[in-house]
């Protein structure tokens, strides 16, 4: 029932495109302004204290760059499951997942004689094992169980956060009672080491760089990636052609799978040093958004990404500073990715019309 | 638990269900015409924070409930406009609005936040309240609950035996025949969607006039109740009843997990809330399982008594969803 969310580049008219997708940041900036008008607050005011909020010094630099990383794993992880034309709504639960596999063998470990860099280390890649786990349901779900992936992914989701709520009150809870600030915190021995005076760790951004490239050089330079945009593309055609179509299909879950998991584990190991109700931090639908705002091109996911952490981190002083909720930041982002599928949609349908139908053939075919 | 007791819960049972009803029968009126409104879950979110502030500021619940069906039509509009007339994804820009109407919902309801406003009083039906048992279930209860009993039968009537009910089957499942017949499907489907929406905006008024009155902003419990609405859809089959059935179970499971919490204090709350999910994608299993190929292998190789009665089992559960479901449709 999901269509699949490669959209036919045209190449000939390439000046076109970046004017339209300009006119989609107009408008979402041009929206965001009127309903800051509307709820009475000043609307260059926000801007700026967004924008301070991201830039003004070295902290908040590293903070964005903190958030960034998982952001970064989330968005290229979706992007494979993208390319063979799944909705892998399910990768929130996946860095959950990987969070808590992470927590668990950091909580074995973390009284044994081995070397705090390996204890780390294993605890990382069980956080990925994790996440490759969580993905693996959704896509038994549905390459066997024919369950649309994005309603089996929503369930996982919701089990995921169930599974870290029972951890952290139950079996994991802290002395005495359990609590919503999470589990116990780890000693600062298992915490990936951070830039001196910085909540900043140089191994999240070199993990995150290195999984971008990955995936950037996967989905573009071989045969598998090739074979993977062919399956969603046209299922059927590539099935015909002798691809396998389910075993790439669940090949791209687990991929996405073992991405979601590291950005879960960096969550525990570098951010918040314990298990918390909301150790996902929404980064696997924000991940989403992303990926459909680069238009399911790696290139440009570390840029977008980059803005959109900025937008999280810089909005964070707005309730302190202007009484304003800071969920403006997700309205921006929602406004943006909307009005660029708008435009987008609006282009391709203006393209159609002035094309002469003797012509409708795409550019491609053609030469 | 006294049989008082257990009758009241199920009473609750009953209206903590309404606003879920709306959401699952508007999302299956514009599926069954073919178009995914996968916003679902920001709509109620939204509509729920805007119910509750026009009706706090204007002193009247009609225009709170109002305001909700308005949203809600108006995101369906941009779900049909980007997904029928712009050929675009129904299910990025569903997504998209998801989770853009949840941020707004924050956003714009924070000056609502834990305001104390107006809610609907529960209205006893004459004489039939006093009847035992049926009485205290089915007959005492807010108006948005009688509503939603309504509307269960007016949805399954209106889409299974009215001529135009009939058409809109068609329009999700052939479209291209309902055309021939004369069906303008686009604007048909714009229509059910547009309606659909307007259904699921009841859903969040439902919750902040009536179920859950108020606005808490994100500690409202609210979110997530879109997505669980959306599994129910498919959970339903696309038809009314069924999908009545699926939203009771699920607000029943709901109270047990309450009820249970008290006996069992072991066991986080949290915990049992979300009970209902793993039953949720179980369920999804058993719907869909059907149709997989390895199934079919499988039971070919059983003995022929087991075979007969597993195909029948997996025929009663399974449910199809509409063929044209999420296709656009271009008439030349």
């Amino acid at each position: 029932m999901n269509r699949s969310p490669h959209t036919p580049s045209r190449k000939r008219i390439d000046w076109i495109t970046p004017l339209f997708q300009l006119a989609a940041l107009l408008l979402a900036l041009l929206f965001t302004t009127l309903m800051l008008l509307a709820v009475g607050a000043p609307p260059l005011q926000a801007y700026l204290n967004i924008l301070k909020g991201a830039f003004s010094n070295v902290n908040s630099v590293a903070n964005m760059l903190v958030v960034w990383a998982p952001l970064l794993l989330t968005t290229v992880g979706v992007l494979i499951t993208f390319s063979a034309g799944l909705w892998n709504i399910g990768v929130e639960g996946q860095v959950t997942l990987g969070a808590i596999f992470t927590t668990w063998v950091l909580r074995l470990l973390q009284e044994s004689a081995l070397p705090p860099w390996l204890i780390i280390l294993l605890a990382m890649l069980a956080g990925m094992l994790g996440g490759a786990v969580w993905a693996a349901l959704a896509g038994a779900l549905k390459t066997f169980g024919g369950v649309n992936e994005i309603f089996g992914g929503l369930g996982l989701n919701f089990v995921a956060t169930a599974l870290t709520l029972w951890l952290i009150f139950g079996p994991w809870k802290r002395p005495g009672t359990g609590s919503m600030s999470g589990t116990l915190p780890f000693p600062e021995t298992l915490w990936l080491p951070t830039l001196s005076g910085l909540r900043l760790s140089p191994w999240s951004l070199a993990l995150a760089l290195l999984a971008l490239a990955a995936v950037y050089l996967l989905l573009r330079g071989t045969r598998f990636g090739l074979r993977l945009k062919a399956v969603g593309k046209n299922m059927r055609a590539a099935y015909l052609l002798g691809i396998p179509t389910w075993q790439h299909m669940m090949a791209s879950f687990l991929l996405c799978g073992l991405l979601a998991g590291l950005a879960g584990a960096l969550q525990v190991t570098a951010v918040y040093h314990r298990l918390i109700p909301s150790i996902s931090s929404g980064y696997g639908f924000l991940g989403l958004l992303v990926a459909m705002l680069v238009n399911y091109q790696a290139i440009w996911a570390a840029p977008v990404a980059l803005f959109f952490a900025a937008l999280n981190i810089g909005s964070i002083q707005l309730p302190i500073v202007l009484r304003l909720d800071s969920s403006l930041a997700g309205v921006l982002q929602g406004l943006l990715v909307l009005f660029v599928l708008l435009v987008e949609g609006a282009r391709q349908q203006i393209m159609k019309r002035l094309r002469p139908p003797d012509e409708s053939v795409p550019v491609e075919e053609r030469t | 638990m006294t049989q008082e007791q257990i009758l009241l819960g199920l009473a609750s049972v009953l209206a903590a269900a309404a606003p879920v009803l709306f959401a699952v029968i508007g999302e299956t009126i514009s599926e069954r015409a073919g178009v995914i409104n996968l916003s679902m879950n920001g709509t109620i979110l939204l509509t729920a924070m805007g119910g509750f502030a026009v009706a706090l500021r204007t002193n009247s619940l009609l225009l709170g409930f109002l305001t909700g069906m308005l949203i809600g039509a108006l995101v369906a509009l941009i779900v049909a406009f980007s997904s029928i007339t712009l050929k675009q994804s129904q299910v990025a820009v569903g997504f998209v609005l998801a989770l853009l109407c949840r941020d707004l919902a924050y956003f714009l309801g924070n000056p609502y936040m834990n305001v104390p406003g107006p809610r609907l009083t529960v209205i006893p039906v004459p004489w039939l309240a006093s009847l035992p048992y049926v009485g205290t279930l089915f007959f005492n209860h807010t108006v948005i609950t009688y509503l939603s009993f309504v509307m269960i039968f007016l949805a399954w009537a209106w889409i299974f035996k009215t001529r135009p009910g009939l058409m809109l089957q068609g329009i999700g499942e052939r479209p291209a025949a309902a055309f021939v017949r004369g069906a303008n499907v686009n604007r048909m489907r714009y229509l059910y969607t547009v309606l659909g929406g307007a259904l699921i905006g009841l859903a969040g008024p439902a919750y902040s006039l009536s179920v859950k009155a108020g606005w808490a902003g994100t500690i409202s419990g609210l979110d997530g109740i879109g997505w669980i609405a959306l599994s129910i859809t498919i959970f339903g089959g696309w038809n009314p009843l069924r999908a009545a059935f699926g939203s009771y179970l699920f607000a029943f499971l709901q109270w047990l997990g309450l009820v249970l919490q008290a006996r069992l204090p072991n066991i986080p709350s949290q915990v049992l809330q979300v009970a209902p999910f793993p039953l949720m994608i179980l369920t999804l299993l058993l719907v869909n399982i059907g149709d997989a190929e390895w199934v079919a292998r499988t039971l070919a190789t059983l003995p022929e008594g087991v075979r007969r009665l597993l195909i029948r089992l997996l025929r009663v559960l399974r449910s199809s969803p509409p063929a044209a479901l999420g296709v656009p449709f271009e008439s030349e």
